[in-house]
């Protein structure tokens, strides 16, 4: 317990370093720093142009959703591979608790097929 | 050895299958028009399993090397969790048909959420406690933006699920270091490190991590301050459903880990989930005094009743449990008539969550205000209601594992408490004049706050015979 403890002695040196540096530098800022904004300065530089418009930007909530469709069969794959790499070892068990997990992932890319998820308009 | 394995957990594979039966058949046939029928169904089939799994089944069954428990204490809370989404289920159709948000996935949603606490109250093993955890957020995180149109309710389902991956973050970071230090995520493997009724340093860092994720979970001071917000945003059957199945199955997980893992080391947990009671039932009682809305409210009242909850798991004995298990079953009863109530209140065809417009609610419906007095009061925890005895159950809990502080401290709480729910009262007596609330008309609402209301009154008797099954759910738990 005391080793352990120790090990993780210069991780606590160096939070408390972290720390009182930000500290200060920030602090720093705060009290020594010069401030008089006016509106030129705090607007947005645009090369030389006024600022055309937000700098934030809505974007389609249909990206998202073809990504995360996207993330549930890529993982589904990164899953699949040690399966069957180790197709040999995992017996009949392996087999069929595979197919089960692929059928509920069907049936819920059936249910958003024919919610409409699939298409772009 | 497949085939028994299946059969310990055969209720959770038919709800399962038929949720998933019911998703497809759903989305190719009626979609939202099958709503009704689908509510109706879920709430039967999860009321018939619940008879089968409190009546049909004894003794305790371990399946897949340990992972699934099915003993008296996972059947106990099981049982408490089918019949309170039953009920919520049942109450929220009339609300959500006037409210325009019949989608067919939200019973959908409940049954999968029921599978997923099932999954976690039964769980031996790390990894399948994480699965069921994760399986019942997120189908309650998409719960909680069910109205996706309104800003509040997408913000409560955003909320929610930051906040809900940020404790599950933590709870799988503990239970990365216990498995670590222990060598084993089985709770019976883990349990058999301690020595001398303490845990090494390593397993004690994960210890407390994983009593960091489950209080996410159950909403425990520090780690509450998403549910005021989710609670408010989300709507109101959902509310109702956050506040009823998914917090006994949290608690009944809380204790599983506790006593199944780390039950040979009392003194290395007692004092925390001690602390983490203190603090939720003194900023329950504090934080709901300034409340207007309802269900803001009811958030907080919440946060409290978790803390006298986990009171009775502090204790770390079998009494304990037995005492958190009475106090939660008591709480499901109490919080189903409270919702139901506060699905009927509407003005002008839309529902209203504002306390201001109870005042002088007796005179428009003297019956449900009769019962709502009933039910307030059993929740502030005055004696002849079934309230007051949950609260003696914990605090007797408390004082036999010598902790009298904790006791005195309940006590006092639960005094500061009173004043919202007794104001409350006091509007719906002897408020001012104000323009009447619509008249409800939902029979099932009425039917379950008369139901609940009656069991806070004649339940005194003997607490309905709850006790004995409570404590042969803790005997299973705690040996």
């Amino acid at each position: 317990m005391e080793y352990l403890l120790r090990e993780y002695l210069p991780i606590v040196v160096f939070l408390g370093l972290a720390i009182g540096l930000g500290a200060a530098l920030m602090l720093a800022a705060v009290v020594l720093a010069v401030r008089n904004p006016d509106p030129e300065k705090v607007s947005a530089y645009e090369c030389g142009f006024n600022a055309f418009d937000d700098a934030r930007m809505k974007f389609d909530v249909r990206f998202y959703l073809v990504a995360i469709l996207f993330i549930i069969f890529d993982l589904e794959i990164a899953f699949l591979f040690p399966w069957a790499v180790a197709f040999r070892d995992v017996g009949p068990v392996g087999f069929w608790s595979m197919i089960v997990f692929l059928a509920v992932l069907t049936i819920g890319f059936a249910y958003e097929w024919k919610k409409g998820a699939l298409e772009w308009d | 050895m497949i085939a028994t394995d299946i059969a310990a957990i055969l209720p959770e594979v038919i709800l399962a299958v038929l949720a998933m039966g019911a998703l497809l058949g759903a989305v190719y046939t009626g979609g939202d028009r099958t709503t009704p029928l689908l509510i109706w169904s879920a709430a039967l089939v999860m009321v018939a399993l619940g008879v089968w799994i409190g009546f049909g089944m004894s003794g305790t069954r371990t399946a897949f090397g340990g992972a699934f428990i099915n003993d008296g204490f996972a059947r106990f809370a099981k049982v408490a969790v089918l019949w309170s989404a039953a009920v919520v289920l049942l109450m929220s159709l009339d609300y959500l048909s006037r409210c325009d948000l019949l989608r067919f996935e939200f019973p959908l949603l409940v049954a999968l959420a029921v599978v997923g606490m099932m999954m976690m109250v039964s769980a031996g093993d790390l990894m399948a406690l994480y699965m069921g955890l994760e399986l019942q957020s997120l189908a309650l995180y998409v719960a909680a933006s069910l109205r996706r149109d309104s800003v509040k309710s997408t913000e409560a389902g955003l909320k929610y699920f930051v906040l809900g991956a940020l404790g599950s973050g933590l709870l799988l970071y503990g239970c990365s270091l216990a498995y670590g230090f222990a060598g084993t995520t089985q709770f019976s493997g883990i349990i058999a490190t301690a020595q001398d009724g303490h845990v090494g340093i390593g397993l004690l860092f994960g210890l407390v991590f994983i009593i960091t994720g489950l209080a996410f979970k159950v909403s425990a001071v520090p780690f509450h301050m998403w549910t005021p917000d989710v609670y408010e945003g989300a709507p109101t059957p959902v509310t109702a459903f956050f506040a009823t199945a998914p917090k006994m199955a949290a608690m009944a997980l809380f204790a599983r880990v506790m006593h199944d893992a780390f039950g040979a080391a009392v003194a290395d947990w007692s004092g925390i989930i001690a602390l983490l009671s203190v603090g939720s039932m003194f900023l329950g009682a504090v934080a709901a005094i300034g409340q207007r809305d309802i269900k803001r409210l009811m958030a907080y009242s919440s946060i409290a009743h978790m803390g006298f909850a986990l009171m009775g798991l502090a204790a770390g004995t079998g009494f304990g449990v037995q005492a958190m298990l009475i106090y939660m079953a008591i709480y499901l009863a109490m919080s189903l008539g409270v919702f139901a109530f506060i699905l009927s209140l509407e003005r002008d065809g839309r529902p209203v969550t504002d306390i201001g417009n109870l005042h002088q609610y007796s005179r428009q419906q003297p019956l449900r205000a009769l019962c709502m007095l009933v039910l307030l009061f059993s929740l502030a925890g005055v004696p002849p209601m079934v309230g007051f005895f949950g609260k003696f159950y914990v605090l007797r809990a408390a004082v036999e594992a010598d902790m009298i502080w904790l006791a005195v401290a309940g006590v006092i709480a639960s005094v500061i408490g009173a004043f919202y729910y007794l104001r409350i009262v006091y509007f719906m007596y002897f408020g001012e004049e104000r323009e009447p609330l619509d008249p409800p008309a939902s029979t099932v609402q009425w039917a379950v706050l008369v139901a609940s209301a009656a069991v806070m009154v004649f339940g005194v008797v003997n607490l309905l015979g709850i006790e004995g099954p409570a404590a042969m759910a803790a005997e299973a738990l705690v040996r």
